[in-house]
């Protein structure tokens, strides 16, 4: 398998429909290295669906996403570039920390997946519970294991879906810290949340959706929280 | 619609309409009698519904391997006409079989054969309502493994009684019985044809408004 | 590529082994399966003629599409399916890594099942042990190669429960019928190796067309 590398991830007029809803509507954006781009919107907005596309898990209905020169065709070389946070987490309750980043790190063809593995409970600060079980973890605790995961195999593009919902307040200066971290060293990080305060100090850039829709598009944004209401409307 | 399906719809009426006539006029079978005649129903509809399944899995195939929904609507369309035809198949086998064999059902290779392949044609239609959003792709899978798996499933019923299979119970034909044969073969495959046609438009038709109601949307 | 089916195996024995709930309830089942059949088939405390071979692939099969139900429902839990759809492991790999699980399982669950059966059933299942195993392993092969990749298939389907059933029993009668067939000879008093070889080889040619079938049909079948 190649190494592939691309410096932006580029949406050309995808839309996404199920049936005949509309899920994702003619969306076109531009990420580039080192940036953090926010998807902002509420339920329903289609921030999932556009997610999804990127990640490969989901083909367009139409138009095209693009990383650098390179489509989805790709294939498995692009998919080892691309990481992914969901919703759901990932991880596998019955193993140790230390047991699920091994196992994904195997997979994505890292040698020496247990030293990786205590590498990044390290930088998540859980380096004290690796042996134990992900089930006996708090949700903040889960999301920083999850988040390791998703980078592990330093991917050019990390995707995250509401990946502050359900933390404290350290857990959340954590990831913020670790997401600029990411930033600073090259990454296209994407992510969707609900939280406007938190986004505010993060985003280097913003899209507002709504119904599907990209309503409005803005670099180095503040004021966040009025910006959204005036364009949402909710 | 298009130009020739009246006429045909016409044509296909009257070769029904005919039929009872052209099957009364057959010699009878000496010692089944009336009931004999059913299998002038019932070996068409047999093919038909073979057919249609064959038509299933070739489309899901390709449905598969190109993604364009035509062929899954051929696909689904075959389908319902291999659920029609095989109950056909599966009522009228019965009716005929309880006065050459003496029994309304009897595990032979062919009968029980057909069974499962109505089965599978059955599953595929509760995939494709039940299964949710996405079952297209599932069920042309399964409508693949359903055709992959003909000859297994035929092998396996035929030897399954005795290792020794019985001789074809379909006796020959003498060539008087064979006209009305043809004339009903040609009367059940006009009539799938037909359906099939119809079905894949609504279908289509379908996929149409939904794409009306997406562009619409998009306008708003 | 092989790589990646014995990391998933080895993940899923290491889940399995921490949490055994799989191996337990699919054993218990199998169990209480033979039992019902027993209560149902047993008359005058003996049990009709020849019903073993039949009864041991009934709770096979049952006991299966269970143990498939459940691992996928596992994998659901934290969408791990997903993830693993993620990797660039090529994708077949990830259906070789939990058909290979699933095979473990019922092994697991066959060894219990073969003696009771014979035991409850007065059948001489055991009289031709290399038979009867190469018998019923290219039977689970085949049944579990076709129910991994409808189970997966379906993780995110609507009814997915009574799904499965629905779509492998009739795809796997040809894996029934044989197993039944050939188990029945082994277990009579004249063993007839030719009739069994035939059933094994068909078993034999299942599993290759089906497992073929399913390596190409995975991945178009699980992306959107």
């Amino acid at each position: 398998m190649t190494n592939v590398d691309f410096d932006e991830v580029s949406a050309e007029d995808v839309s996404r429909h199920f049936g005949r809803r509309r899920a994702v509507s003619r969306m076109t954006f531009r990420a580039s290295r080192g940036t953090i781009l926010g998807l902002l919107g509420p339920n329903g907005a289609g921030k999932s669906t556009l997610l999804a596309m990127l990640a490969t898990l989901l083909r367009p209905s139409s138009g095209s996403i693009r990383y650098g020169a390179l489509g989805t065709a790709a294939g498995a070389a692009l998919r080892a570039r691309i990481g992914v946070l969901g919703h759901d987490l990932f991880l596998y309750p019955e193993l140790t920390a230390r047991e699920n980043l091994a196992f994904f790190a195997g997979l994505y063809a890292i040698s020496d997946t247990n030293g990786h593995a205590r590498a990044a409970l390290e930088r998540a600060g859980l380096d004290t519970r690796s042996e134990d079980p992900v089930s006996s973890f708090s949700r903040g605790m889960r999301q920083r294991v999850a988040l390791e995961r998703a980078l592990i195999h330093n991917p050019r593009l990390a995707l995250l879906d509401e990946p502050f919902t359900g933390l404290d307040d350290a857990s959340t200066g954590a990831l913020v810290s670790r997401l600029k971290m990411l930033r600073d060293t090259g990454a296209i990080v994407i992510l969707a949340t609900h939280d406007l305060d938190l986004a505010e100090g993060l985003l280097d850039h913003a899209l507002f959706l709504r119904d599907g829709r990209i309503v409005e598009a803005m670099i180095a944004p503040d004021a966040l929280r009025s910006t959204y209401r005036s364009v949402i409307g909710r | 619609m298009p130009k020739w399906f009246q006429p045909t719809t016409l044509l296909c009426a009257a070769l029904f309409a005919i039929s009872p006539f052209v099957i009364a006029n057959a010699p009878y079978e000496s010692t089944m009698g009336l009931v004999q005649k059913v299998f002038y129903y019932h070996m068409p509809s047999a093919w038909v519904f073979l057919t249609a399944s064959v038509i299933c899995g070739i489309a899901s195939a390709r449905f598969l391997a190109t993604g364009n929904p035509r062929h899954d609507r051929t696909a689904l369309a075959a389908a319902e006409m291999a659920v029609l035809f095989g109950l056909l198949t599966l009522v009228t086998g019965p009716l005929w079989a309880r006065k050459a064999w003496g029994t309304w059902w009897i595990w032979d290779a062919r009968i029980t054969s057909s069974l499962v392949g109505w089965m599978i044609a059955w599953a595929y239609l509760i995939l494709r309502q039940y299964g949710g959003p996405g079952s297209e792709k599932l069920a042309a899978g399964l409508a693949l493994f359903g055709m992959a798996n003909v000859p297994f499933i035929y092998v396996s019923v035929n030897y399954w009684r005795t290792i020794h299979p019985a001789t074809t119970v379909v006796p020959k034909l003498p060539f008087s019985m064979g006209f009305p044969l043809l004339f009903c073969l040609a009367a059940f495959y006009l009539l799938m044809f037909l359906l099939m046609t119809l079905r894949t438009r609504v279908a289509e038709q379908q996929a149409r408004l939904d794409a009306i109601y997406l562009s619409l949307d998009e306008q708003a | 590529m092989l790589r990646a089916i014995l990391l998933i195996v080895r993940k899923d024995l290491t889940v399995e082994v921490r949490s055994r709930e799989l191996a337990y309830t699919t054993l218990f089942f199998a169990v209480s399966c033979v039992l019902v059949f027993a209560f149902s088939l047993v008359q005058e405390g003996r049990a009709a003629e020849g019903v073993g071979a039949g009864v041991l692939w009934m709770a096979i099969m049952f006991a299966g599409n269970l143990a498939l139900g459940r691992t996928f429902e596992r994998e659901r839990q934290s969408e791990t399916l997903r993830a693993l759809m993620l990797v660039p492991a090529p994708r077949p790999a990830v259906y070789l890594g939990k058909l290979t699980g699933i095979v473990l399982l019922l092994a697991i669950t066959e060894a219990v099942l073969v003696p009771l059966v014979a035991l409850l059933f007065e059948s001489a299942l055991l009289s031709h042990p290399f038979w009867l195993a190469s018998v019923v392993a290219t039977g689970t092969v085949g049944f579990a190669a076709v129910g991994t990749l409808f189970a997966a298939m379906l993780v995110r389907a609507r009814s997915r429960d009574v799904l499965l059933p629905v779509l492998l029993y009739p795809i796997t009668v040809p894996v029934l019928i044989a197993g039944v067939r050939a188990t029945a000879a082994i277990a009579q008093p004249e063993f007839e190796v030719d009739v069994v070889r035939f059933w094994l080889m068909l078993l034999i040619a299942f599993d290759i067309v089906f497992i073929t079938l399913a390596l190409w049909t995975f991945e178009p079948v699980m992306t959107d």
